[in-house]
């Protein structure tokens, strides 16, 4: 099923967030989504499931296989939510409930939108948690999130995500609190379930590294508004749009950028 | 001269029904005026122990810690002589008092410093604020402005060694890089020291002289940034270098480190890396490998 983002404006007490945005989503490849924070990439995110804040307006359309979302009466937008459409946060320690078991979490809305009994869900839910490669899944089940490292918590979220086998799922800065080796497993993880499972997947990020990693198509958003899309080689080697170039070049990793221990605007002792 | 002198730190954390944590396990580290040290390493491993323990607010175990030739001693309840150093704590929603105007706070430390000239505005100034924002409460802040609120009021007690304990992984994704190099500035240009603590290596380049790579509890390399960046020489190094994914446009997933941090509470005999080291010998599961600047058996000093 694919997701298409046409002309998507928002506006929040007059002032306009996203300008007309484009995007779509094919099953079975990651997009990613970069700029600097502020440029609107998470509100995109967010409007898809209509999550906006209140009192924000939005015009444009978006269409899930032909469904069209932003008309959808909240009955229905709650079906689509966590059943077709998921989304994981930048923060697995603030989006998953302190106080609650992983399985709770994990079973809660699956037993809702799929209408399974305890046992069903149970069952699936160890099965999740064994998919997204926590070691015991069975005695994870049963366990809270403190418990677990930051690595494993971000997987319990994914996880949470994938219960109801959504055909879309939204990343919004999924690895960004996590260790660099942690984050290493965790890109893996949705590039793999991406190809396994045919998801769609949208990827928030600001580190074009990341995007690099594991994105097939790239999209860069500069004041609420896709400056440039295309194949992640193209636009990550060959950027076409000055904002891109000017990004690429901002890294300390780039070979036309600042050197390793310097950087432009500081002033270092050692050269 | 060394502004401050870890030696063979040992930090435990004893809770009861427990074992004992050593959460610092023999570490030891300098930081010179003037110079950013970066403390990196995988979270668990003992940084924010260890500076907590520079700090004062972590009793030491074993070893020894000078700053300034003199022992640091446990932070006291209501006075402290300590004040040539100061931290920077991670979470800035956390560690300003949301009941005080944030001007009132800045002047708690230019008054620890005798500062008479120097007012709350000025350092807002300093860190990038406007002058009008002393009068306000932490709660009408962002993140960053907060950060930039809690780096205000650690300068304005003059320290000589600035710490920052993971300062900017609380921050929004774009604003962390500008708070790091404001963080550097301010220290460099003030002639403090800055002990810069983060998981995030990429920040760490940008800003600090010298690189200090942490595993369980002990320093397993010390460099120059350029130098260790461009010529990791220990695995673990080269395992959290190698874990960074290239921009380059190509599509390859970054490699992974297999199994996690062990048991700070149980750790592996022998060198602590071993159990996940692809270059793992004989001699690395028997005997510890306690010399610098590279803590491996593959880089033993001659």
């Amino acid at each position: 099923m694919t997701l298409d983002i046409t002309g998507l404006k928002v506006s929040i007490r007059g002032k306009a967030i996203l300008g007309g945005v484009d995007l779509s989503l094919r099953e079975g490849q990651v997009h990613g989504l970069a700029g600097e924070s502020g440029s609107g990439k998470t509100m995109t995110g967010l409007a898809v499931l209509g999550l906006l804040p209140h009192g924000s307006q939005v015009t444009g359309s978006v269409t899930l296989g032909g469904r069209e979302l932003l008309t959808l009466a909240p009955k229905e937008l709650n079906e689509v939510r966590g059943g077709q459409v998921a989304m994981v946060f930048q923060d697995p320690a603030t989006s998953l409930h302190p106080m609650l078991t992983v399985g709770r979490q994990l079973t809660e809305h699956m037993r809702h939108h799929l209408r399974i009994d305890k046992r069903e869900a149970r069952r699936r839910a160890v099965e999740l948690l064994g998919k997204v490669r926590i070691p015991g899944a069975e005695e994870a089940y049963g366990r809270f999130p403190h418990q677990f490292s930051g690595g494993m918590r971000q997987r319990v979220a994914i996880a949470v995500a994938l219960a109801c086998s959504p055909k879309v799922l939204i990343a919004d800065e999924p690895t960004t609190a996590l260790d660099v080796t942690v984050q290493a497993g965790v890109l893996r993880l949705l590039r793999g379930l991406c190809d396994e499972l045919g998801l769609a997947v949208l990827l928030v990020t600001h580190d074009l590294g990341v995007m690099s990693a594991v994105a097939d198509e790239v999209s860069v958003m500069k004041d609420g508004l896709v400056v440039e899309t295309g194949p992640r080689e193209r636009v990550l080697r060959e950027p076409a749009h000055a904002y891109t170039r000017s990004l690429l070049d901002s890294l300390p990793d780039s070979e036309r950028g600042p050197r390793p221990g310097t950087r432009g605007d500081i002033r270092t002792e050692e050269s | 001269m060394t502004l401050l002198a870890v030696d063979d730190l040992v930090v435990e954390h004893r809770s009861p029904g427990r074992p004992v944590v050593r959460a610092v396990a023999g570490a030891s580290l300098e930081v010179g005026p003037g110079e950013v040290v970066g403390l990196v390493g995988e979270s668990g491993c003992g940084k924010s122990t260890l500076a907590r323990a520079v700090c004062g607010l972590n009793p030491v175990t074993e070893g020894s810690i000078t700053f300034d030739g003199q022992p640091v001693t446990p932070l006291g309840l209501r006075r402290r002589k300590l004040t040539g150093i100061q931290m920077v704590f991670q979470d800035p929603y956390a560690s300003l008092n949301p009941r005080r105007r944030v001007g009132d706070q800045i002047a708690d430390g230019l008054r620890t410093s005798g500062d008479t000239t120097t007012t709350p505005a000025d350092l807002l100034e300093r860190v990038g604020l406007p002058r009008d924002f002393a009068g306000r409460h932490p709660h009408e802040f962002s993140g960053g402005q907060r950060q930039r609120i809690a780096i205000a009021r650690a300068l304005a007690a003059r320290p000589r060694l600035l710490i920052g304990d993971e300062p900017i992984s609380a921050l929004d994704a774009s604003a962390q890089s500008k708070v790091a190099t404001l963080m550097r500035d301010l220290a460099v240009s003030s002639g403090a020291g800055l002990l810069f603590i983060s998981h995030d290596l990429s920040v760490v380049r940008l800003i600090a002289d010298r690189i200090a790579v942490m595993y369980l509890g002990r320093i397993v390399e010390v460099g120059g940034t350029a130098e260790v960046w461009a010529n990791p020489r220990h695995p673990y190094t080269q395992a959290l270098l190698g874990a960074i994914p290239k921009p380059d446009g190509l599509g390859v997933l970054p490699a992974e480190l297999p199994g996690d941090v062990p048991d700070p509470a149980d750790p592996p005999p022998g060198c602590r890396f071993n159990p996940r080291c692809p270059m793992v010998m004989d001699v690395c599961r028997d005997k510890e490998p306690d010399f610098g600047p590279v803590a491996c058996w593959l880089h033993e000093p001659r």
